[in-house]
């Protein structure tokens, strides 16, 4: 009798095992995919760039320190290093780069006016929010990754079998800091 | 944030509990009279069970035909799609079909058995008269929706009334058929069981109790909506803006019907939020929160 007892018990505990190690594969993925999701939003901001710089270009008199620093940085962009942080420094990089370009093209209202040039404005604002939109997510998802690691029953599991907790991302000091613009 | 997401759902939880319960009940009751009350709960169950889920399935087709909406084209309604594809990233949900519906009075709707399966309408009142945080804050709420599986939580909600309705229909029918007697297996004459009684006032009030509690969960459900399309924006201040734009809107939504009233984002049909002497008793079949109600809590977040 005590024999079927024991026999039930490690079916339950087997059985919980399992249960909770899929549960962890999966917040796993879902943190991997939210993370590739940053990255297709950012590949698209860095895709529309080449585009703005030779709309920019024909406006000769446009800085050109201020079109050399976005190209910099998205050449940075693409080559940087796969970690969070690295990433996260190349984009704030691009972002304080576009974020200049636009704030001086207030000087030029030819510019401004250029059909070209809004569109890819809107786009390029669309994009940033999206981009926020995918890091947050991807911050929810390593929150759930990591609370589901630090609950009782799953942290054995997760000690067992090597689960770890990801970094959040989270954005720079520059971020911060307002552009710094000069109409000198 | 979370934690009024928890007890959100913890409380709706508890009502579908209550509510099966309820239905428990209805079914020992009618058993007093039509002899089996196991079999009565269980035909019932499943009748109004069929017919529900035959609703729910097709629910994105039927709810979108019947408020006359159309495809929202994408060049026309370039924000509209884009504020969506943007909350859809935020959340990790599939893109829903979008639709617009003619109509001027400021409101929307979401719809569909699951999140691979939805659709989302808004009119095009609300597409002029909210700026560019509110449509997004309504979308988030429609989103949420969906996330939550509203469809499905309101569908076992209907199938409950329907059975409790079938139930005590059936055993009032079958009782003024007996002559009012009480018909049990090893039946003895004397009708002096003061519980048939409670039974029979049970049976009377359970299509009203059941309204009730279907009533009380849409609200509940429309209020994690709330909370939950704060969660997913990160900025309670455009859904709050747009409820107050809602709330100082008096257009009734002609596209809107008795039977899809519970689906917008707020109370299409006029007559409601009326301050008469039944006012408390009409608010406890109301389909949403009173907007004050809802405003007053977001801005708590």
């Amino acid at each position: 009798m005590t024999a079927w007892i024991v026999v039930a018990v490690i079916v339950v505990l087997l059985l919980a095992f399992v249960l909770l190690y899929n549960s962890l594969v999966r917040r796993r993925a879902q943190v991997d995919n939210a993370w590739s999701q940053i990255d297709v939003q950012l590949r698209r901001r860095l895709d529309l760039i080449p585009n703005l710089v030779e709309t920019v270009k024909g406006y000769a008199q446009f800085e050109r320190s201020t079109l050399d620093a976005v190209i910099t940085a998205r050449q940075s962009a693409l080559t940087a290093a796969p970690s969070p942080q690295a990433q996260a420094s190349a984009d704030n990089m691009v972002s304080g780069a576009l974020r200049q370009l636009f704030a001086l093209s207030e000087a030029y209202p030819d510019l401004k006016a250029n059909q070209n040039f809004l569109a890819l404005q809107e786009q390029l604002a669309e994009t940033e929010s999206r981009v926020a939109y995918a890091r947050q997510f991807y911050n929810d998802e390593v929150l759930r990754l990591n609370t589901a690691i630090q609950h009782f029953p799953t942290l054995i599991v997760a000690r067992l079998f090597g689960f770890t907790e990801r970094e959040y991302f989270e954005a720079g000091p520059e971020a911060q800091a307002p552009p710094k613009v000069s109409f000198s | 944030m979370h934690d009024l997401i928890s007890a959100n759902k913890r409380r709706t939880a508890l009502l579908v509990v209550g509510f099966i319960v309820f239905l428990l009940l209805v079914g020992w009751a009618a058993g007093l009279y039509i002899g089996s009350p196991v079999w009565g709960t269980a035909v019932a169950l499943v009748f109004s069970g069929l017919v529900s889920f035959g609703s729910y399935w097709k629910s994105d087709a039927i709810a979108l035909r019947v408020s006359r909406a159309v495809p929202a084209d994408p060049a026309t309604y370039q924000r509209l799609h884009n504020l969506v594809e943007g909350l859809c990233i935020a959340s990790g949900l599939p893109k829903p079909a979008i639709y617009v519906i003619e109509d001027e009075a400021p409101n929307a709707f979401a719809t569909g058995r699951n999140p691979r399966h939805a659709a989302i309408a808004v009119t095009s009142g609300l597409l002029d008269q909210m700026n560019r945080v509110e449509l997004e804050g309504v979308l988030a709420h429609e989103l949420s929706h969906i996330r939550n599986y509203d469809i499905l939580i309101s569908t076992m909600a209907v199938t409950l009334v329907g059975a409790i309705a079938l139930l005590s229909d059936l055993a009032i029918r079958l009782m003024w058929w007996n002559g009012g007697r009480v018909r049990r297996s090893g039946d003895r004459s004397d009708s002096g069981n003061p519980l048939a009684i409670v039974g029979f006032i049970l049976l009377i009030l359970a299509p009203v109790i059941a309204a009730i509690l279907q009533a009380a969960v849409g609200r509940r459900r429309e209020t994690l909506a709330d909370v939950s399309a704060c969660q997913m924006t990160r900025y309670p201040p455009g859904l709050i803006s747009a409820l107050e734009k809602l709330k100082a809107d008096t257009t009734v939504t002609h596209a809107a019907s008795t039977a899809t009233a519970h689906m917008w984002i707020e109370q299409p049909l006029s007559g409601v939020g009326d301050a008469g002497r039944l006012s408390r008793l009409h608010s406890l079949f109301n389909t949403h929160p009173p907007l004050e109600e809802r405003i007053a809590l977001l801005r708590e977040i």
